[in-house]
């Protein structure tokens, strides 16, 4: 097992009163393995995220690595997020070198690595442009190229395509896909978007709403590369919906007992 | 390129017009009225001054550059240290900020016969003087600079185990340079003010020395040239502030 999160309770002070996010949450993805955690939009996913990434600490709960607990997964993850984060004043080629950099990387040999996988994307020719002379979709696969490059084994992707139109969206998805049979890394994904969570992944993890814990987990035994009009594809997805939908119905009930 | 440099001199026609029509007037004002020179110069009058004492301007020209310049200089190095300091630590923060901003509220005059007393009538007297004049907004963008980095992007870079030195030299610093530039540019505009007040307060030479004496002697149209020398002496200064901002930041001028 390449990353085990077990139990993670945490709680965040919210108008004088406790808010509990994270519920116990427990999940596991295989070396290699691209994983989703799918759930309603302020359900905790983020924080779980940061969690892991040592962006911040669990009230309860551990994190493994390798079959050893760790205090956070700093040094063994990358994170890519929906901002694509970019340094405005670096060209795309030093922008996607800038996690080899910090690794203390040659520069040259950086270089070469990221022009290869730049290319890749469908970013050839555009490594001396900055930015801002980039659209939303190649921004984004700067951002790929950067967080990939890093060589760490976890990758951490929170919502990366949640800011994209739909067709960019589409073209991203192979990317990551054809990326990731590449180089088969452990991937640890977040969405909202159940399509995509069932076109890119080996296993879900739905979430509950909060304080949020796992509801559900599902294998997606479909045979890649997959088709979103396969009846199999749809009949998976529709099942995934009805869980989320009774994870709404459930909030808004409570929403109301609140009020 | 040639068409940019094009469309920026048409873009100055319409103000150049209007200061030529402006110096017409006053011209045709001081020649219909026959004011006398020492109230009033006509401007050929301060052209032709311009020309005719020109080793004389040129000469306090340079007095007074090397001490604004001198001053912006002192000013970079203390407003960025301070700037640091103050981004760095919060009690630095609560110490060093409203003492720096109460600095300003002193008005120069009043500290101008001290500094004279303290530094004496040359030049390190004046360069202090332009130096507290300068150095406020240096800090105050700097500081901004320093905080305007986008917090997740320091956390791409935390996960990564980069160094509170690698954070610093790859993120805050590039991304504080557009602000530091900024703070530049105003203080190179108002440098030229304290380097004068100075001069005017105890001097031996420089514009305002200049202005000072050709005051005592009624000479109107030497102090009207001293202000062309200085006011040219500003904007050069601004452009060349600009053209370094312009050679440092090349993503800046990339296309959009």
């Amino acid at each position: 097992m390449k990353i085990a999160v077990r139990n993670i309770v945490k709680s965040f002070p919210h108008n004088g009163a406790n808010l509990r996010v994270l519920d116990g949450v427990t999940l596991y993805a295989r070396e290699g393995e691209f994983v989703t955690i799918l759930g309603p939009s302020g359900c905790g996913k983020s924080t779980l995220f940061n969690i892991i990434a040592g962006l911040l600490s669990p009230d309860a709960g551990e994190i493994w690595i390798d079959g050893n607990p760790v205090p956070d997964g700093r040094g063994h993850v990358a994170y890519m997020q929906q901002k694509d984060l970019l340094l405005p004043w670096r060209t795309v080629l030093e922008n996607a070198i800038l996690g080899l950099e910090v690794q203390g990387i040659p520069r040259e040999e950086a270089r070469v690595r990221a022009r290869d996988l730049l290319a890749r994307v469908g970013l050839q020719g555009f490594e001396r442009a900055y930015p801002s002379q980039l659209s939303g979709g190649m921004r984004q696969r700067v951002a790929l190229v950067r967080t990939v490059l890093t060589g760490k084994e976890i990758l951490l992707l929170d919502e990366p395509f949640g800011a994209l139109d739909a067709m960019t969206r589409m073209v991203l998805q192979q990317y990551i896909l054809r990326m990731w049979e590449e180089f088969r890394r452990t991937v640890l994904f977040v969405t909202h978007d159940i399509e995509e969570a069932v076109l890119l992944s080996d296993r879900i993890y739905v979430l509950s709403s909060r304080p949020a814990h796992v509801k559900e987990e599902v294998a997606v035994d479909l045979p890649r590369p997959r088709q979103v009009t396969d009846p199999s594809f749809v009949a998976l997805k529709g099942r995934i919906l009805a869980l989320i939908q009774d994870e709404i119905k459930e909030a808004f009930a409570h929403a109301r007992e609140m009020v | 390129m040639l068409a940019r440099w094009f469309r920026k001199v048409i873009s100055v026609v319409p103000s150049m017009l209007l200061l030529g029509v402006l110096l017409l007037a006053w011209e045709g004002a001081v020649r219909f009225f026959q004011m006398p020179s020492y109230i009033l110069p006509a401007p050929s009058r301060i052209a032709y001054v311009l020309i005719s004492e020109r080793a004389l301007l040129w000469r306090d020209t340079l007095v007074t550059l090397e001490e604004v310049g001198l001053g912006i200089l002192l000013a970079l190095v203390v407003g960025i240290s301070l700037a640091f300091l103050i981004f760095h630590s919060p009690v630095l923060e609560r110490v060093l900020y409203p003492l720096i901003v109460a600095s300003q509220t002193i008005p120069v005059f009043a500290i101008a016969p001290l500094l004279i007393v303290w530094f004496g009538y040359g030049l390190l007297s004046k360069v202090i003087m332009a130096t507290l004049i300068v150095f406020f907004p240096i800090v105050v963008n700097t500081v901004d600079g320093l905080r305007s980095v986008d917090e997740d992007v320091v956390n791409l870079l935390r996960i990564l185990k980069a160094s509170r030195w690698q954070i610093l030299w790859k993120v805050r610093i590039p991304g504080a340079l557009p602000f530091i530039f900024s703070g530049i540019k105003i203080a190179v505009a108002v440098s030229a003010i304290g380097a004068v007040i100075g001069e005017w307060v105890g001097s031996q030479a420089g514009l305002g020395f200049l202005m000072i004496h050709a005051n005592a002697q009624l000479r109107v149209d030497l102090i009207f040239a001293a202000i062309v020398y200085l006011s040219a002496m500003a904007i050069g200064l601004f452009a060349f502030a600009s053209f370094v901002e312009w050679l440092a930041l090349p993503w800046r001028r990339a296309a959009r």
